[in-house]
């Protein structure tokens, strides 16, 4: 990164300022231009509208300034993050900053989705780019006004200060500097001048958290809005033959059912009613379609990983001949549930759908996309519709499917009133969009104690692989190499998890490796250093990660988790991966109490660029971190004839207090551009645990979670 | 319907509703406190904890006849300006990530650390046992109990 740089914006880019009829300006910036994608994205979705996005900045007479944060916040920090960027260019002391969720404007906000860990590496230069160029605006108007050369002018902390000392707030020049001409050019700061980027600043809306304001979709009210409770089919497979209402209709609270395709909502003037007279409905189901067990999925991956048509996404020179002329071939094959989401909110959205609006409010990754959707649903004019984001509990790539907003929108257009759809966690956990089953055979030939053949192949429900992961490690390191994958097509809605794709990718392929420095009698830690040596040298590999980075992160790993040199009685795994532009290695520490594992301590090495707000990258980090460790010890979801086996935290596990770690986090110190946390840090951990396991047990581990081969208590809260 | 009686941070409140409504629906929906939040409807998540006449419980699981008579306290009475140990606490380590089980994070602290305000490691990772977070923020919610010990004692 160049410490500082001279922007040029174009005159089209400029959006709008002016002058607020209730004092103070606003700035908007399109920036539609200064942030384009320039790679493919990882979340393969849609409605995911990679472009770019702006900012808006309003300050007022008293120079207190208002920043919308124009991405969704999911918990990942970025209603926080994204404003930091802004306020340390336009130079205000974040104790005057009030942050505040932009609405969905397809206008003027560009890539409005929480998903992929995206926002901060995409928003870098052009909130930066926002803050300067409103500072700059601000001391040309206090220049005019002193009729001095701006060049003469500073401004810092909020204050402007000419050549002879004089002083003017931004408050007192806002609505000269509304009326001005953007400028040009701007330049940003230093980095070695930051302020706030590298300094560890609290959630923005902490105050409210702790003392239980409404802030979350769920909380959202409006006067006369009837709660809806919907009945969905029981099993993926069937659909809605009949349906006897004369039980709910007697519920007291409820107003009205009605049915909408296969779906039938329940009315009521409270939440509690509407659930009560949804679950006093009795429905009659169909047979639509194949009615699926897991046994049957199984069945069809290994199929799949059996037969010889899948398709091949990257082939260097030749694998068959390296299996063929090995002196030892090792095959593994890994295996991984179904996983629901869970957010801890469970998934509701408000709509009031009349004849000349559409109101949409709550919880969404995904709003521009959400809004077409609805739009198209009911025939209406996009521009019918307003889309108000509410902070979500949670995300986890389940929020990026607007499935629950169509489902509002459909019943208040029904109902012609307005009502909020809320999910039971039955609900929630029966009618989700699941991280498919996967299984993944890995390949490896050995040769004069080298590795020289690698190969992949994907057995996946509906599909697991974007094209670009064949170009991550071990692409460019190993010369033989391949990646193959398959698809089983289900009925089972699945789709986007925290860490799509790679979640459980990264635990079976750095378990696989573990087996490999086995069987080549080299140290874990050196077969990876020297095959990133390998991808180093091969310069014209087109490789989608930075093999000094990992090795990097490995170093500072090893050297952070005293790796070999460990008390008695602990054992240590490693795991190292790159995703989501993010390079991460992490050391398991675990201890045999009773002969079950406990993990006592992990260690992460973290190389994500510039950190810009380090309380959030360590929460972000560290949550990581125990949700890779619950869900591969833990949390298991199965089908029986299309059914969910598992519908509430009775018979779901989710991780929980006295089985986390301490996650012991250390950074790569770096002035490269920023990178995404909030996903990055959960794939690799699985594998850390299990080669942790391994050498306390001599036992390998194959399927998700671990606690289906080995006895693991089981703990319900 | 029937009408009850409920005393909730220290206000009275007259609510009409069917007896078995869980105290966690008469809270959000009629009261409109809806800093209480709902997680899983089986008393399995806590992020429905209040206190009940001093003692962490499941809202979902009390049914408004049961609450009657009883002084109950939700994050919102917790303290009158968002200054309780445990909330100080909560904002110095920065807990939060999605923020929705804090509220029932935080009620079962200051309960249990009312009871034992100098706990050990493992009586807070027994007493924040049954309480989810689905971000999972426990090193910090940890961290959280002890600063918040430190505060009380």
């Amino acid at each position: 990164m160049t410490p500082s740089k001279q922007i040029t914006f174009s005159r089209r880019s400029f959006l709008k300022s002016s002058v607020l009829a209730s004092g103070g300006m606003i700035i908007g910036f399109n920036l539609f231009n200064a942030c384009k994608a320039d790679v493919e994205p990882p979340v393969d979705i849609s409605q995911l509208n990679f472009n770019d996005f702006n900012a808006f900045i309003k300050i007022s007479d008293e120079g207190k300034v208002t920043i919308f944060s124009p991405n969704p916040e999911i918990g990942q920090g970025v209603k926080t993050s994204m404003p930091m960027l802004i306020a340390e260019e336009l130079d205000v002391a974040w104790e005057d900053v009030y942050v505040q969720q932009g609405v969905l404007d397809n206008k003027n906000y560009q890539r409005q989705v929480a998903g992929g860990s995206q926002s901060i590496r995409h928003g870098w230069l052009p909130l930066r780019q926002t803050g300067a160029t409103a500072k700059q605006m601000l001391i040309n108007a206090a220049a005019a006004k002193w009729g001095v050369d701006a060049s003469e002018c500073s401004a810092k902390q909020g204050v402007i200060t000419n050549a002879t000392g004089e002083t003017l707030g931004y408050g007192d020049v806002v609505k000269e500097a509304a009326s001005l001409e953007v400028p040009e050019d701007v330049k940003l700061k230093d980095p070695k001048d930051f302020t706030i980027i590298g300094k560890g600043k609290g959630n923005v809306d902490i105050d409210k958290i702790i003392t239980g304001k409404p802030l979350f979709g769920l909380d959202y009210k409006e006067e006369g809005m009837q709660y809806a409770s919907v009945l969905r089919p029981p099993a993926f497979g069937q659909k809605l033959e009949s349906f006897d209402d004369t039980a709910t209709k007697g519920v007291s609270g409820v107003t009205d059912v009605i049915r909408f395709g296969d779906k039938i909502a329940v009315l009521a003037n409270t939440t509690w009613a509407a659930m009560k007279g949804k679950n006093a409905l009795k429905a009659n189901w169909e047979q639509d379609s194949e009615a699926e067990n897991t046994a049957f999925h199984d069945e069809k991956l290994f199929e799949i990983l059996d037969s010889k048509e899948l398709k091949t996404l990257r082939s260097d020179g030749n694998v068959e001949d390296a299996f063929a002329n090995a002196d030892e071939v090792l095959e593994r094959t890994y295996e991984s549930p179904f996983l629901p989401h869970n957010c801890m909110e469970p998934m509701n959205f408000f709509a009031n759908v009349t004849a000349d609006k559409i109101h949409l409010v709550g919880p969404i990754q995904t709003p521009a996309g959400t809004a077409k959707r609805v739009a198209r649903m009911l025939e209406r004019d996009e521009s019918d519709i307003s889309l108000e984001m509410t902070r979500m509990g949670g995300g986890f790539g389940r929020r990026l499917y607007g499935d629950f907003a169509m489902e509002a929108a459909e019943i208040s257009n029904l109902a012609k009133q307005p009502i909020k759809v809320v999910f039971s966690r039955e609900d929630d956990m029966s009618a989700g969009i699941y991280r498919p089953a996967t299984k993944y055979r890995f390949k490896a030939a050995i040769k004069n104690g080298a590795l020289t053949g690698y190969q992949m192949r994907q057995a996946s429900i509906n599909g697991n692989m974007w094209g670009a992961m064949a170009s991550f490690f071990p692409a460019g390191a190993v010369s033989n190499y391949k990646i193959d994958v398959g698809n089983y097509r289900s009925n089972i809605t699945t789709g986007a998890w925290r860490a799509p794709y790679t979640n459980f990718l990264a635990s079976a392929e750095q378990s696989f490796f573990d087996e490999v420095a086995e069987a080549l009698g080299i140290d874990r830690i050196q077969l990876h250093m020297d095959l990133l040596d390998n991808a180093k040298r091969n310069t014209d590999a087109n490789i989608d990660y930075s093999p000094e980075r990992l090795q990097g992160v490995i170093k500072l790993a090893v050297e952070k988790s005293n790796w070999g040199k460990t008390n008695e009685g602990v054992y240590q795994g490693f795991s190292v991966y790159y995703c989501h532009n993010t390079h991460v290695a992490e050391i398991a520490d675990i201890r045999l109490d009773n002969g079950n594992p406990v993990v006592e301590k992990v260690t992460v090495a973290v190389d994500c660029g510039v950190v810009v707000n380090p309380l959030g990258a360590l929460n972000q980090i560290k949550g990581g971190v125990l949700d890779g460790i619950g869900h591969s010890m833990y949390s298991d979801f199965s089908f029986k004839d299309g059914t969910p086996q598992s519908n509430n935290f009775d018979s779901y596990q989710l991780i929980r207090m006295g089985q986390t770690p301490k996650v012991d986090v250390h950074f790569v110190e770096s002035d490269m551009d920023p990178t995404g946390l909030g996903e990055p840090t959960l794939p690799p951990v699985g594998a850390a645990v299990a080669n942790a396991i391994y050498k306390a047990t001599g036992k390998r581990l194959y399927k998700q979670p671990y606690m289906s081969n080995m006895p693991l208590e089981k703990v319900i809260g | 319907m029937p009408t009850f009686n409920l005393k909730i941070n220290k206000k009275s409140h007259t609510v009409e509703t069917d007896m078995d409504t869980p105290l966690l629906w008469v809270l959000r929906d009629q009261i409109d406190l809806v800093g209480t939040k709902f997680g899983c409807g089986i008393g399995q998540c806590g992020a429905c904890t209040v206190h009940v006449n001093g003692t962490a419980m499941r809202s979902c699981l009390l049914q408004v006849s049961q609450a009657e008579g009883m002084g109950i306290t939700t994050i919102e009475g917790l303290s009158e300006n968002g200054d309780h140990p445990v909330q100080e606490a909560w904002k110095e380590v920065d807990v939060p990530q999605c923020g929705y089980c804090q509220a029932g994070q935080i009620m079962t602290a200051s309960a249990f650390l009312n009871n034992n305000p100098t706990p050990n490691d493992s009586e807070i990772r027994n007493a924040m046992h049954g309480n989810i977070c689905r971000c999972a923020a426990y090193n910090s919610i940890e961290e959280a109990v002890k600063v918040a010990s430190k505060k009380l004692s």
